[in-house]
């Protein structure tokens, strides 16, 4: 008998595997954040998991990018911006005041919205950040530049013009350069916000399939606006809404069946 | 509960969807009962119309799918709308191949021509049409209203229908043995019994997609089964 039982909606292509060897690689417990005197997050409770991809979705100003923003401390750049509660990364508190954000940011690096390379040779553009944590003979660093770029999948298009300005690339290309920038430094967590909405379709699906890629070495976390790249691209997804985390599961079941009411309206355009 | 879309187009979209699926239905529904009647009253001008009338059915199926086809690439939609969309195209699967078999019914009305069984035999066959009736227009207003209790009213409402088929069958197979010159007409009768059996079947199906179009997972438990007709034993007694 052909029944409705022996069949489901396709679920989304990197379901999360097997639930029961995941570690925590950074570990959000209580985390509240404040703009001034303004609650940007509230109790925020999550894990982002070893090699796994997880996604932050939600309206703007729900608090994702915040939260992005606290992995790494960039908003100790900021004056009256604090975070209280506790982060760790592999156990480490990483909002404790003594942190070396040099460190801190050598580990945790992270892609913007903008490409923002630096006005340069696609060359010193990779070496730069490699040189601030590193020294290492010309040599070693032309290997490390080499596989940078082959990692963000843009070696076989740049080359041959290593000396060229990295704003001469285009626009997909820039943001490749800065994930390649990114990992050749060799963090451990990559946030990605927004990675892919000022690139065009080929260009999207190229850095997504680099984010397929890149989870084999890295724990990756990714804030976007399009739904459909979050169920694409993420192992885990969490919602977020005027600052408090709704709904965190597989990313599979976020969205074909979402338990939360608010997370269904948003996931398909049923917002106000 | 929101239940609008920031994009309105959208609901128009999913509605327009829902309306061509009970349009279908409504066809369906027609069909059988124009096949059965035309069985009951050897009325093989309506047998031609019903012949007729399946490829509106198609039709439909055809527009739904397309449409189907469509809004899932211009909204790309999520959980509960993108089961709302696989649901109309599984519930128009059904409701065409109810279509077909009511057609396979009208076609045996015109092969059987003069040939008629006693109207005792056929009101066996009236009675379980009569209850696939209810059954769809039960699990098509179950659709249409998203009711899951009266769609698992359906689904647990087949067994009935199974077992009307089985004592058509026993019927039937008296008569056979009775007088070998029944056996014509005795076989496209069980046929057209097995047709309105198979209609309750995919009435249960829809039973099951609008479980889960609002639910989001298969029903849980076995599908009653009614229809004895294939167990050896049973078999094997009446033959024996």
């Amino acid at each position: 008998m052909n029944s409705v039982a022996s069949f489901t909606v396709p679920s989304v292509t990197h379901a999360a595997v097997n639930a029961g060897d995941l570690t925590d690689k950074v570990t959000i417990r209580n985390l509240d954040f404040f703009y001034g005197d303004n609650r940007a997050l509230k109790d925020i409770n999550v894990s982002l998991y070893n090699g796994k991809v997880t996604a932050f979705i939600g309206p703007s100003g729900c608090g994702k990018s915040t939260l992005l923003r606290v992995l790494n401390r960039m908003y100790d750049l900021y004056p009256n911006q604090r975070a209280t509660g506790d982060v760790s990364l592999d156990n480490e508190n990483i909002l404790d005041p003594a942190q070396d954000l040099n460190l801190l940011r050598a580990k945790v690096g992270m892609v913007f919205q903008k490409p923002t390379p630096f006005p340069m040779t696609i060359y010193e553009n990779i070496a730069f950040g490699i040189r601030l944590y590193e020294k290492l003979p010309k040599s070693e660093l032309d290997g490390r530049v080499q596989r940078a770029l082959e990692r963000a999948a843009l070696w076989n298009e740049v080359k041959d013009k290593l000396g060229a300005n990295g704003q001469s690339l285009s626009g997909g290309q820039q943001q490749r350069l800065c994930i390649a920038r990114t990992v050749a430094v060799r963090p451990e967590v990559i946030l990605l916000d927004e990675p892919c909405s000022a690139l065009d379709p080929i260009s999207t699906a190229k850095i997504e399939e680099l984010i397929d890629e890149l989870k084999e070495d890295y724990t990756l976390v990714i804030v976007t606006h399009n739904m459909q790249q979050a169920a694409r691209v993420s192992d885990y997804t969490a919602f977020m809404y005027l600052g408090e985390l709704v709904e965190f599961g597989e990313t599979a079941k976020i969205f074909t069946k979402p338990d939360d009411r608010r997370t269904q309206d948003y996931i398909t355009g049923r917002f106000g | 509960m929101n239940d609008q879309h920031t994009a309105k187009a959208f609901d128009s979209d999913l509605q327009d969807l829902s309306r061509m699926v009970a349009e279908m239905g409504g066809l369906a529904e027609k069909l059988i009962a124009d096949s059965v009647d035309a069985l009951a009253k050897r009325d093989t001008a309506l047998a031609q119309r019903v012949t007729a009338a399946d490829a509106s059915i198609d039709e439909l199926q055809g527009e739904i799918e397309e449409k189907s086809v469509l809004t899932i690439a211009k909204r790309q939609p999520m959980a509960v709308d993108l089961r709302d969309i696989v649901g109309a195209l599984r519930l128009a699967n059904d409701l065409e191949r109810i279509g077909d078999l009511a057609k396979n019914i009208a076609k045996r009305v015109i092969a059987l021509n003069a040939e008629f069984p006693p109207p005792k035999l056929i009101r066996g066959v009236e009675h379980m049409t009569d209850l696939v009736l209810e059954q769809l227009k039960l699990v098509l207003d179950a659709y249409a209203r998203r009711d899951v209790t009266k769609a698992m009213e359906v689904w647990r409402g087949d067994e009935e229908i199974d077992s009307m088929c089985t004592s058509v069958f026993r019927e039937l197979l008296t008569y056979m043995m009775e007088d070998p010159r029944n056996i014509t007409f005795c076989i496209h009768l069980m046929f057209c019994a097995k047709n309105i059996e198979r209609m309750g079947d995919h009435a249960t199906n829809i039973a099951e997609t609008v479980h889960y179009i609002i639910e989001g997972r298969p029903i849980a438990d076995q599908r009653p089964k009614g229809d004895t007709t294939t167990i050896p034993s049973l078999r094997a007694a009446e033959l024996g």
